[in-house]
């Protein structure tokens, strides 16, 4: 067969297109006049719109299209682009109104915001070391950037030198460990690596395995796996919410997706030498992430600990490994990209009118939230209980394929350990429930505004409380959908 | 196509939830939403009505079924039918849940946040556990109940609400999070036993199961159970639940949910693990009678009318548990009619006891006395409900608690005694509340002059009294729906337990 050099370059138009607007918003917005400043949202998301077009429009005809062994725009790719350009445009929706009112730098915000989905895109069609990690500190240089914008507030910036010290440990263990597989394989490519481990039989050369273990780890830190999410609460915390909102989804799909492309297709054939390690972590994850969150007085941080929970059971899919496996966890990262974004944008709108210093993130200034704003409290519910796995929601059908695969996978163990994790966390997304829905006690400040929420925000909510209600009572064609990317994925 | 020749049960387990959207939409207008949601409630009781019309009592099998795809790649479906064991628990909670939507509607809470519409969607919540086939669809409605249940506490309850909401899901959820790995080990075996992956109940019923796997199956089926129901020691929910809910919903808890628990455990537990069963009797006969015994002394000392109710309720369920444990036709049949006239009793007990609130404002017996004098209609009507409760003949309990103590009798004349003796203990709790509050002379003035039985109060309180009189007079009307079901049910689990004991024999 004649290799062809020529990279075709089609199925990367997704990233070249938020790649060439964020160079534009950036150089552009320099000449822009303050007040038409507004038009950079604008511009934004009719760039992340156009992406999702392209996306869609070649998950019609699934091209397969390999740059040179380093980019692969596969059905995973695919499946996990539509996941992250849905969390960016959630995120854009709940960007307008809260970056003028915090008065972050619109150019800035807007062009970091598309530079790092365009890292992220890369990322998930990454099938080289070298591009994986490449792309991963594309999307994460802009995010440490992003969230340490809010100059006005030093939590954020306290945030950003966190993420930042942290995310290059992290770097540097991935990094690392990529150098002893790449001196034990001798490519970069996975799949070189794969044919290479595939030929090694039983015998597992310790470096390699060393080499892998860093590598989990790096990307442990990213997708906040306990004992490496350490991180996680401080850093949502401090960062401006809407950058929060956009992380706290899009760094873990990613993390995720390069995990997948390594273990599961790199290293399958080594599936007994890792099933073990990501088993135990999953295990780990769930169960510290849930414990943690039963303190939190912050709602932010009680999110963060929840966000680290959820992790851990889409780690249990990737654990269970397999077809079903797999789709359950590429299922669960889909509900939770709208259930965790929307989350976070309720919380832009109920602190909206708040100075610099109040930000109305305590749990307390959610009570009797259902009496002021109803539909918020619907929104806010829908998600806590999707995050909590209550039927008919997504939530409740990503654990249930994701416990499925686990039990058929021969670790009944771990779906035990992640049921009654559902349990415990059940307690603290129902306690906010009840908060919101009960009177207000005592005389605790009203800080909910009594304006008009930005129309934009309502539009965001109203999407993601779709998504999460279709993807629970109707999952069907999404779960088609996720096994066929399992299945790209799988089958090379 | 079914009998109805339309989704009748689709709709009888959806109208309700459909109502409270719309009264959700309604939004603060509270007297529409008051009495729309009653229109709700009492048009899904007729619509129960024309169910039990069309409903064959010669067929064992699921009737007016619904079937519909929903996530083949899982082999889940959408299947709800009823049969005799489901029939009277669907007449029961559409009954149950009119008389809750009308008290929050009409009796003092209804100025409150309205909660008729959070009953509504409890109200499918249950209909579905009652009516689904598919194990998933079980599970669904199962923990979808949670939601409404948690908020209906935690909204409209007493001082300690949140802590009694709380406690109550997460009891619950710690039974029912085992259930979910078990039912997904379950069709897991049967996919390896035929090739089929399916979570329909009755598909499943045909798979044997190995020894130590169906215990373990059964024990994550049976956790859930006993929490619901609930089974001593797992009881620490019910009493706070029971006593800080406002009256509406502590009639849906004490009446309905606590029959999903007897519920799953003759649907699930007896048909698809006999051996399990057949090991676990003595055990569990233990656990019920002690709580039985346990339920009526603690009653005994309450000084709360509520808090009495709450642990009568413990002890009437532990018979019923262990009836339905029998795993006989008696026993079986005995629990189901129990069932029924447990949920009217105590609905009507509770009333009651919202009746006396409302006037003295205080639930201490010690505030009564003698009421019987200033109130003597209400105290007819109580005595009346009092009696039913404890088993009078002629009244609603007694043929349940008789068939009940006959299935046991037949397997262990031991436990039939002490289960008796439960009984027998029953009464003491119950004449004694009625001689401290009813009985007796008036002592305090401010008892003198109370406003006997209103009209409203009459309403809903004499339909109850009739319905006991009735059931208690002709058990058949009961015990004949239920028959073809249970006898078929429990012959083919006699069947299996033979099977099984061969197997392991061998």
């Amino acid at each position: 067969m004649i290799q062809s050099p020529a990279i075709s370059l089609w199925p990367h138009v997704p990233e070249v297109l938020l790649l060439a607007s964020s160079l534009v918003i950036l150089v552009a917005g320099l000449f822009l006049r303050p007040e038409r400043r507004k038009w950079l949202a604008g511009s934004a998301m009719f760039a992340v719109l156009a992406a999702m077009a392209a996306v869609i429009f070649q998950g019609a005809e699934p091209v397969k299209a390999s740059a040179q062994d380093m980019l692969l725009a596969d059905g995973y790719a695919l499946f996990l682009k539509v996941a992250l350009l849905a969390a960016a445009a959630l995120a854009l929706l709940f960007s307008i109104e809260y970056v003028e009112r915090t008065g972050l730098a619109q150019v800035e915000y807007y062009g970091l915001l598309l530079l790092s989905v365009a890292g992220m895109l890369l990322m998930v069609e990454a099938v080289n070391l070298v591009t994986i990690f490449l792309s991963l500190e594309v999307a994460s240089i802009a995010l440490y950037v992003l969230v340490g914008l809010d100059r006005a507030e030093a939590r954020s910036a306290a945030a950003s030198l966190k993420y930042l010290l942290l995310g290059a440990v992290a770097s540097a263990f991935l990094l690392y460990g990529m150098a002893l597989v790449y001196g034990q394989a001798g490519t970069t490519s996975l799949s070189g690596i794969e044919a290479f481990v595939d030929s090694l039989g039983e015998g597992m050369p310790p470096l390699l395995l060393v080499g892998l273990g860093l590598v989990v780890v790096g990307l442990g830190f990213k997708v906040a796996l306990v004992p490496f999410h350490l991180w996680t609460p401080d850093v949502y915390a401090g960062a401006p919410t809407s950058v929060t909102a956009f992380m706290s989804v899009g760094v873990k799909v990613v993390g995720f997706a390069a995990l997948g492309r390594v273990t599961l297709y790199a290293f399958a054939a080594a599936q007994g030498d890792w099933q073990w390690l990501l088993a135990g972590l999953a295990a780990l994850t769930m169960t510290v992430g849930n414990l943690a969150a039963l303190l939190e007085k912050d709602l932010k941080r009680l999110l963060a600990y929840s966000g680290v929970a959820q992790a851990g059971y889409i780690l249990v899919g990737l654990a269970a490994a397999g077809e079903e496996g797999v789709g359950g966890a590429l299922f669960y990262l889909f509900a939770y990209v709208f259930a965790n974004a929307a989350a976070f944008g309720v919380v832009i709108a109920v602190a909206r009118r708040h100075g610099a210093d109040s930000r109305g993130d305590t749990l307390e200034s959610y009570a009797g939230l259902a009496e002021r704003r109803p539909w918020l409290a619907v929104a806010m519910s829908l998600c806590l209980l999707s995050l909590a796995g209550f039927p008919p929601l997504a939530g409740f059908m990503s654990k249930l394929y994701v416990f499925a695969s686990a039990i058929r996978g021969g670790m009944t163990w771990l779906a035990v350990v992640g049921v009654l994790n559902s349990a415990i966390a059940a307690y603290y997304y129902l306690r906010l429930i009840g908060l919101m829905v009960g009177r207000r006690e005592r005389q605790a400040p009203d800080v909910v505004p009594s304006g008009a929420v930005c129309p934009a925000l309502i539009v965001g909510l109203a999407l993601a409380c779709l998504a999460t209600v279709l993807l629970g009572i109707w999952p069907e064609p999404f779960l088609e959908w996720a096994r066929a990317a399992a299945r790209s994925l799988l089958g090379g | 196509m079914n009998q109805a020749g339309f989704p009748l049960l689709t709709l009888i387990i959806f109208l309700p939830l459909a109502g409270a959207g719309v009264a959700l939409l309604l939004g603060q207008r509270r007297s529409i939403v008051r009495v729309w949601t009653i229109a709700v409630a009492a048009t899904d009781l007729a619509l129960t009505g024309a169910l039990w019309g069309l409903f064959s009592y010669e067929s064992a099998e699921m009737q007016l079924v619904d079937h519909a795809g929903w996530i083949a790649p899982l082999g889940v479906s959408y299947r709800v039918g009823v049969d005799g064991i489901s029939l009277w628990l669907v007449l029961l909670t559409a009954l149950v849940s009119l008389i809750a939507v009308w008290i929050a509607g009409v009796g003092p809470g209804k100025n409150e946040a309205p909660c008729g519409p959070w009953l509504l969607a409890l109200e499918t919540a249950v209909l579905g556990v009652f009516c689904a086939v598919d194990l998933i669809l079980f599970f669904v409605f199962w923990e979808a109940m949670l939601v409404p249940a948690y908020l209906l506490i935690a909204r409209r309850g007493g001082e300690r609400r949140r802590h009694a909401a709380i406690k109550f899901v997460v009891f619950t959820m710690a039974g029912s999070a085992l259930m979910l790995v078990a039912i997904i080990a379950l069709a897991w075996l049967g996919y390896e036993a035929t090739g089929v992956l399916t979570f329909d109940r009755s598909v499943l019923l045909g798979v044997t199961l190995a020894w130590p796997a169906q215990l373990w199956l059964f024990l994550a089926f049976l956790m859930a159970f006993a929490v619901k129901a609930p089974l001593w020691p797992l009881h620490g929910w019910l009493p706070d639940a029971y006593v800080e809910s406002p009256a509406p919903v502590t009639i849906v808890f004490a009446a309905v949910l606590s029959k999903m628990g007897i519920y799953g455990l003759i649907r699930i537990c007896l048909p698809l693990f006999p051996s399990a069963v057949e090991a676990a009797k003595p055990w569990v006969w233990a656990l019920a009678i002690t709580g039985i015994v346990y339920g009526a002394l603690v009653a005994v000392v309450q000084r709360d009318i509520k808090r009495l109710l709450a642990y009568s309720s413990l002890s009437h369920v532990g018979l019923i548990f262990a009836g339905a444990m029998a795993a006989n036709v008696q026993g079986v049949q005995g629990a189901l009619l129990l069932s029924v006239s447990h949920g009217l009793t105590v609905t009507a007990l509770f009333l009651v006891a919202e009746c006396l609130q409302a006037r003295r404002g205080t639930r201490q017996i010690e505030a009564m006395g003698g009421l019987w004098k200033s109130v003597p209609l209400l105290g007819t009507l109580a005595l009346t409900v009092m009696l039913a409760a404890i088993g009078l003949p002629g009244l609603s309990a007694f043929p349940g608690e008789f068939a009940i103590l006959a299935g046991i009798f037949l397997q262990s004349p031991t436990a039939a005694g002490l289960a008796a003796l439960g009984v027998i203990l029953g009464a003491w709790y119950m004449l004694n509340l009625f001689r401290n509050a009813f009985a007796g002379p008036l002592k305090l003035p401010e008892n003198r002059s109370l406003p006997d039985l209103q009209r409203g109060e009459a309403a809903v309180l004499v339909p109850l009294v009739v319905l006991l009189f009735v059931i208690g007079i002709l058990p058949n009307l009961i015990f004949r729906p239920t028959d073809a079901a249970v006898s078929q049910m429990v012959e083919q689990a006699q069947a299996r337990l033979v099977v099984e004991a061969q197997e392991g024999g061998e």
